[in-house]
């Protein structure tokens, strides 16, 4: 199988997608002759096209809004952000217009589109640009949103998001487009609504997406050498949520820990706490804890950024609590 | 600061344990799991085992002593540590003098630190220790938690050790000296509980009592043609192995039978779990064949021996002496014609065995020699009626005079 980067699986994707459907375009800040801020867009201009591949200007809720107009349309834009710091700047459009046309149309009028983009923290980029937007996001329904963590899922998502007639969010990472990974050549789909257990493991489940599987399976290495053996379930997609999977976890193992790039408040984690609280309640040997982002805005000082950040030792320390290794 | 050794419930009935041995003594090092004591419950003697590591500091309790379940009977801690009131709240041993308080300098006047275990009527509990508690019959008021602020998680509740105690000998008694009128034989813990059941089952269970006899001819054919059969590779199959399975089998076709009363309803069971009492010195219990009619007579035979000679050691553990949806009682080997037997509650019934016996009967106008059983079923009145009760010794008498009945 060959290995890509995470960047040119995206880029994969989206080439054989776009000569698989010709109503698949592209548009977004720089995608075109710059071939993308991170590159995502490599080769793409040559290949399809002005019409198909769309520079737009420093405008995000104009081009979020004409997205959307053109999936109404019948096209099946992908709008990329160069950050999804940006793209709140296009909120209304996409959670005023594309979310809820299907609803507000009586089931009428479909928005086949993909908005997808970098988000969380990278290297000091400091509060306003380093900030993960799933908890946002997945809060809208009408949405689905999908967080891949590794080269072939960000393949496997990104067609599925394309192919799907709802608005998808696709979260990706400056820090992962570098990440290498075997990724299948051609027809490889992953569909949403299906985390996938990263690890097998018996005495803790840790529940990560994204940035945060390396974390957890970091965390996993250093509690194997103290004979835990922790399970990490990678959610892959946060809205739906792989109930079952994260249900049937918790049932082996008794424990969780659920680890996330975002703040504490009302965060991802506490969306799948509340779900194994009531749905795995007598499963349960110990209050599930989470790792978060300390609940501040994101330092730009580096020891800070690194302190305030979910880490393989606070991914630990949290499993060793729910294991009650550490007395009271 | 140093940790509390409780009296624990080591079975699922015990409410008091007689500390039979300290296998550590005071200034021993201790680390978690242990054993530091081995402890008479109402059925077995059974470890107690660490659940912190330093040193056992005191010891509260002589050996010899009973002490109520939850009682502190000793403390571990590090080394030179000060033993938190030095136990003097602890409720005083019932057969052996409280221990010296320590002398107090003037300054600690203040009353001593409470260290009874901690509100009873409060158990904290994770979900999952609920629910193991529940599906294995375990009150978790007993049960000391490890977790934070005592609660109790998964593994408190799980199994004794897995290194079993070096076997100690069973209770002995010594002929009285001459000229004695009568000697004074405290009750163990096991006499105890037999006669709290019994008395238990005698008085509220209205017992009624059905007798049939049975002609072993066939079967006794067959067991020695099996038996002929096994040869010398061993597992000889008794009389009791097939009435067990005969037993089990005619229980599956009438399941009114099966059943427990309950307070408030009753449980017919789907499953088939039969007790086999086995008479153990100074007292009897019952160990448990689960799912004997899915069992080979084989393995009945294997297994009912292996439990017996454990019970006769008394290392049987509390799940295999529970449990059971109906009892045989077979005092065969003594000679006994016939006998009821007790039921043992919450179970509604209880065949009893007696011998098999050569015996003259008619068949047709002559008379044959047959060897022949008597058995008596005791019934529960509240679950079965004496139809019922009828039907089910019909069929077994029907299996156990036709034994290829059994594999149909």
């Amino acid at each position: 199988m060959p290995t890509l980067t995470y960047r040119d699986a995206l880029n994969q994707a989206l080439r054989e997608e776009m000569q698989r459907d010709p109503n698949v375009v592209l548009m977004g800040e720089e995608v075109g002759v710059y071939q993308g801020a991170y590159k995502v867009s490599r080769g793409l201009l040559e290949e399809f096209g002005p019409k198909r591949i769309v520079d737009t200007p420093i405008a995000e809720l104009g081009f979020a809004g004409i997205g959307v107009g053109a999936a109404m349309g019948g096209l099946r834009p992908v709008v990329e952000f160069m950050t999804w710091n940006f793209a709140l700047l296009a909120l209304d459009q996409i959670v005023n217009s594309a979310a809820k046309m299907l609803y507000m149309s009586g089931g009428q009028i479909r928005v086949p589109i993909v908005f997808r983009g970098p988000s969380g923290a990278a290297l000091q980029l400091a509060s306003q640009h380093s900030q993960a937007w799933e908890s946002w996001i997945a809060h809208i329904p009408g949405l689905k949103v999908v967080a891949p963590a590794t080269p072939a899922d960000a393949k496997g998502l990104l067609k599925s998001a394309i192919r799907d007639n709802n608005p998808v969010i696709v979260l990706e990472g400056e820090m992962l487009y570098n990440l290498k990974g075997d990724v299948p050549d051609g027809e490889h789909i992953v569909p949403i609504g299906k985390a996938e257990i990263k690890r097998e493991g018996s005495d803790v489940t840790l529940v990560c997406h994204s940035k945060t599987l390396t974390v957890a399976q970091k965390a996993a290495d250093q509690l194997a050498e103290q004979n835990v053996s922790a399970e990490v379930l990678d959610l892959r997609s946060l809205r739906p949520l792989d109930e079952a999977a994260i249900l049937e976890s918790v049932k082996k193992t008794n424990r969780a820990v659920v680890v996330e790039e975002g703040w504490p408040h009302t965060g991802i984690g506490a969306q799948v706490v509340d779900l194994i609280q009531r749905d795995a309640f007598d499963d349960l040997d110990a209050p599930v804890q989470r790792v978060t982002q300390a609940d501040v805005p994101m330092p730009y000082n580096k020891f800070l950024e690194r302190a305030a950040k979910a880490s393989p030792e606070k991914v630990v320390a949290a499993a060793r609590k729910v294991l009650y290794l550490d007395g009271d | 600061m140093a940790t509390k050794v409780h009296m624990e419930a080591l079975s699922p009935t015990m409410e008091e344990g007689r500390l039979v041995k300290w296998n550590k003594h005071e200034g021993d090092p201790v680390k978690s799991g242990d054993t530091l004591a081995e402890v008479e419950t109402d059925k077995a003697v059974m470890e107690l085992v660490a659940r912190a590591d330093g040193q056992l500091l005191k010891v509260m309790v002589p050996e010899g002593t009973t002490v109520p379940v939850g009682n502190v009977v000793a403390w571990i801690g590090k080394p030179g540590e000060k033993v938190d009131g030095d136990g003097a709240a602890a409720p005083a041993p019932k057969s052996a003098p409280a221990p010296e308080p320590q002398k107090r300098a003037p300054s600690a006047v203040r009353s001593a630190p409470e260290v009874a275990p901690a509100d009873v009527t409060r158990v904290k509990a994770s979900p999952l220790a609920k629910r193991i508690a529940k599906e294995v019959g375990v009150d978790l008021k007993l049960v000391q938690g490890s977790g934070p602020g005592g609660r109790v998680i998964k593994r408190d509740l799980e199994g004794a050790p897995a290194t079993p105690a070096a076997p100690t000998a069973p209770p002995t008694y010594h002929a009285p000296p001459s000229g004695v009128p009568y000697e004074d034989v405290p009750l163990t813990q096991i006499r105890k509980t037999i006669a709290k059941r019994l008395a238990a089952s005698i008085g509220p269970i209205p017992h009624f009592f059905l007798t049939a006899e049975i002609d072993m001819e066939r079967a006794a054919e067959a067991r020695e043609a099996l038996n002929t059969q096994l040869g010398e590779a061993g597992g000889k199959i008794s009389f009791n192995d097939i009435i067990i399975k005969a037993v089990a089998l005619a229980l599956v076709q009438h399941r009114a039978c099966n059943a427990w009363f309950q307070e408030d309803h009753i449980r017919y069971w789907n499953e088939v779990h039969i007790g086999m009492a086995v008479a153990i010195e100074d007292g009897l219990i019952t160990p448990v064949i689960r799912n004997a009619d899915m069992k080979s007579l084989r393995d009945i035979g294997a297994e009912s021996r292996e439990l017996a000679g454990r019970a006769r050691t008394r290392r049987l553990k509390p799940e295999e002496y529970t449990g059971a949806t109906f009892s045989v009682s077979n005092l065969g080997m003594f000679d006994i014609d016939q006998f009821t037997a007790v039921i043992n509650p919450p179970e509604s019934g209880i065949v009893a065995i007696g011998s098999v016996v050569a015996k003259a009967v008619p068949d047709g106008d002559r008379v044959v020699v047959r060897r022949r059983l008597r058995l008596t079923m005791s019934c529960d009145h509240r679950v079965i009626d004496g139809a019922t009760g009828a039907v089910f010794l019909k069929t077994l008498k029907q299996m156990l005079e036709n034994p290829l009945a059994m594999l149909l």
